[in-house]
């Protein structure tokens, strides 16, 4: 625990020295610190600092290939897995840095789900099986404790009353939303902390995409959400703050209202009225 | 640009005298295939009885009998192959496809390849001097050896295409549910790969079904059943190239018939595998 301590002591000399409001420290579920990522050479993500708080949507928005993804990546410790890839900085995950030596990254990744842009259900395994896989590929075989999570899971990514009745099937005739609604009820049947959601509705039609929207609402009470969107309308729509990146750097993280209606930075401006790239 | 009506007649022409030409190259190539396919049904169906896969074979000089310690044979030297093959294959082309980018997966898959092409005889010395030399007799095992070791690359080299065609976003998926990577890769990606590596593991089993060479001075022959592992055993191939270079009519007839029977086999394995493949594509298409 003594690392643990230091490391948040260190979080809030950060804190200190940025003039960021140490109630807002203690409320961040997860936050990024001073984080380079690289893939080989490339330098995509460039010494960004960014606090996403308890129960609340952080939507990070900005050109492609900004870096968005590759820092989402960084907080679930999936950005490692990339052959050449590296990080530096740090994460705090409820004070804790996940990148400390002695963290098991398997472990990080139980606590930080992920939702990826096309749904990618396992094509071997029924509905019920894809939503227990991340217990059952954990070792967990109790029937019973298996039948709750899956109900619960389903029933919290709205998806239970349109496929109670096929769980033992194939999901291949679901329609893109409903496959994506299936893959966030996968994530949230190992209980995660901070769900990361990486352009969730990309490829889905308008209905769905509202549909995924209200979903994510519904899911803060429980959940930290972080969400990178493309589109600036839904991370209006959705979002408690918002955090703009340009060139692999953060460029304004602010409230979504004031980020959007008042925006501090010339780059966001310039960006959010649609003058550039 | 529209041509000139010459130049579409000449390359209507062309076209047809093309098509027709390959259709030709196609009929000449099933012109043998049908015919051995066609001899070996007409020879090996008259020679084909119930004794044929009960009973032993008869003495020189006697008529009759059959083959059926062959079969069970063949059918033995199969499953010790597999013993070696399956294993060492499926997880060495899951390695390969996995984690074999580096130097070192390129010297397998070096040496998978040369091993695939070495003749079958050439991995049946190999075996005897291993195996046959120091154990002092021919056996099963150093038949099943010699098979298995034909059977790993071919095994290996599969499994190993049909993980990397497994799509790295279902990888992604599990690891991110905090699956740990061995069990992301047994249980979902070989798993997602499963059909095609039985595809894979069928053609195998029907290439080295048919190899009499490394058998020769390994497994080499029995006239009984073989009750041990380590003795000698007969084998279909084996017995039929023995009874088809013997002098006795009734002789030439029972190795039509094991050709017929090896060949069925063989047809079966691969139609199965065929299918099975199909499915999976199939199945892959409407997810
Ligand atoms: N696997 C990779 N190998 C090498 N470079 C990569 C890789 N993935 C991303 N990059 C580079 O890193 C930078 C950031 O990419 P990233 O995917 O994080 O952008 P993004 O903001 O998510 O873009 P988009 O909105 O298009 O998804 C880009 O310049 C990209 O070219
Ligand atoms: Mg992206």
């Amino acid at each position: 625990m003594e690392i643990s301590n230091t490391l948040f002591s260190r979080a809030l000399i950060d804190a200190a020295a940025r003039a960021i409001p140490l109630e807002q420290v203690v409320a961040d579920q997860i936050r990024a610190v001073q984080i380079n990522a690289y893939y080989g050479r490339t330098h995509a993500v460039r010494g960004v600092s960014l606090g996403f708080a308890a129960n609340r949507i952080t939507a990070v928005i900005g050109p492609s290939g900004c870096g968005k993804s590759t820092l989402l990546r960084c907080l679930n410790r999936m950005h490692e897995l990339v052959p050449g890839a590296r990080v530096e900085g740090r994460v705090l995950l409820d004070g804790e840095d996940i990148y400390a030596p002695d963290v098991d990254p398997v472990a990080v990744r139980r606590r930080v789900g992920m939702v990826f842009q096309r749904a990618n259900p396992f094509p071997t395994m029924s509905i019920y099986d894809n939503v227990a896989a991340g217990l059952r590929l954990n070792g967990v075989h109790d029937r019973r404790v298996l039948d709750d999570v899956v109900e619960r899971s389903l029933r919290q990514a709205a998806l239970w009353d349109e496929v109670k009745d096929v769980l033992g099937r194939s999901g291949a005739s679901l329609s893109g939303g409903q496959q994506q609604r299936w893959c966030i009820a996968r994530a949230l049947a190992v209980q995660p902390e901070v769900l990361l959601m990486d352009e969730p509705a990309s490829a889905l039609d308008p209905a769905s995409t509202l549909k995924i929207e209200e979903l994510a609402r519904t899911l803060r009470d429980n959940l930290t959400i972080v969400l990178v969107t493309h589109n600036m309308q839904q991370a209006a729509r959705v979002s408690d703050s918002t955090a703009f990146m340009l060139s692999g750097e953060l460029v304004e993280f602010r409230p979504t209202t004031e980020l959007f209606t008042r925006p501090k930075d010339q780059r966001t401006e310039d960006y959010i009225t649609g003058r550039f790239g | 640009m529209t041509p000139t009506p010459r130049a579409a007649l000449r390359r209507r022409l062309v076209d047809r005298a093309m098509t027709g030409l390959s259709f030709a190259a196609v009929l000449l190539a099933l012109v043998p295939l049908a015919s051995v396919l066609g001899y070996v049904v007409a020879q090996g169906i008259t020679a084909l009885n119930w004794a044929f896969f009960t009973q032993l074979p008869r003495p020189v000089g006697e008529t009759g009998g059959g083959m059926a310690n062959a079969i069970a044979g063949t059918l033995t030297l199969i499953g010790l192959a597999s013993c070696i093959g399956l294993p060492v294959g499926i997880l060495g082309g899951v390695y390969l496809g996995e984690l074999g980018n580096g130097r070192l997966g390129g010297w397998i898959r070096f040496t998978a390849d040369v091993l695939n092409g070495v003749p079958s005889i050439v991995v049946g010395i190999f075996v005897y001097t291993l195996l046959v030399v120091p154990m002092k007799r021919f056996s099963a095992l150093a038949g099943g050896a010699a098979l298995g070791i034909m059977m790993t690359p071919l095994v290996m080299r599969t499994t190993e295409e049909l993980v990397r065609l497994v799509p790295a976003t279902l990888r992604e998926a599990a690891l991110a549910l905090g699956v740990p990577w061995r069990v992301t890769t047994l249980r979902v990606v070989l798993r997602t790969a499963t059909v095609g590596v039985v595809t894979g593991v069928m053609l195998a089993v029907a290439r080295i079904s048919g190899e009499t060479a490394p058998l020769l001075f390994t497994a080499f022959n029995n006239q009984y059943w073989q009750s041990r592992l380590d003795q000698p055993t007969a084998s279909l191939t084996v017995q039929l190239y023995n009874y088809a270079i013997a002098p006795y009519d009734d002789w030439h007839r029972q190795a039509w018939a094991a050709a017929l029977v090896l060949m069925t086999m063989v047809l079966v394995l691969n139609i199965t595998a065929r299918l099975v493949g199909r499915r999976q594509v199939s199945a892959r298409r409407s997810s």
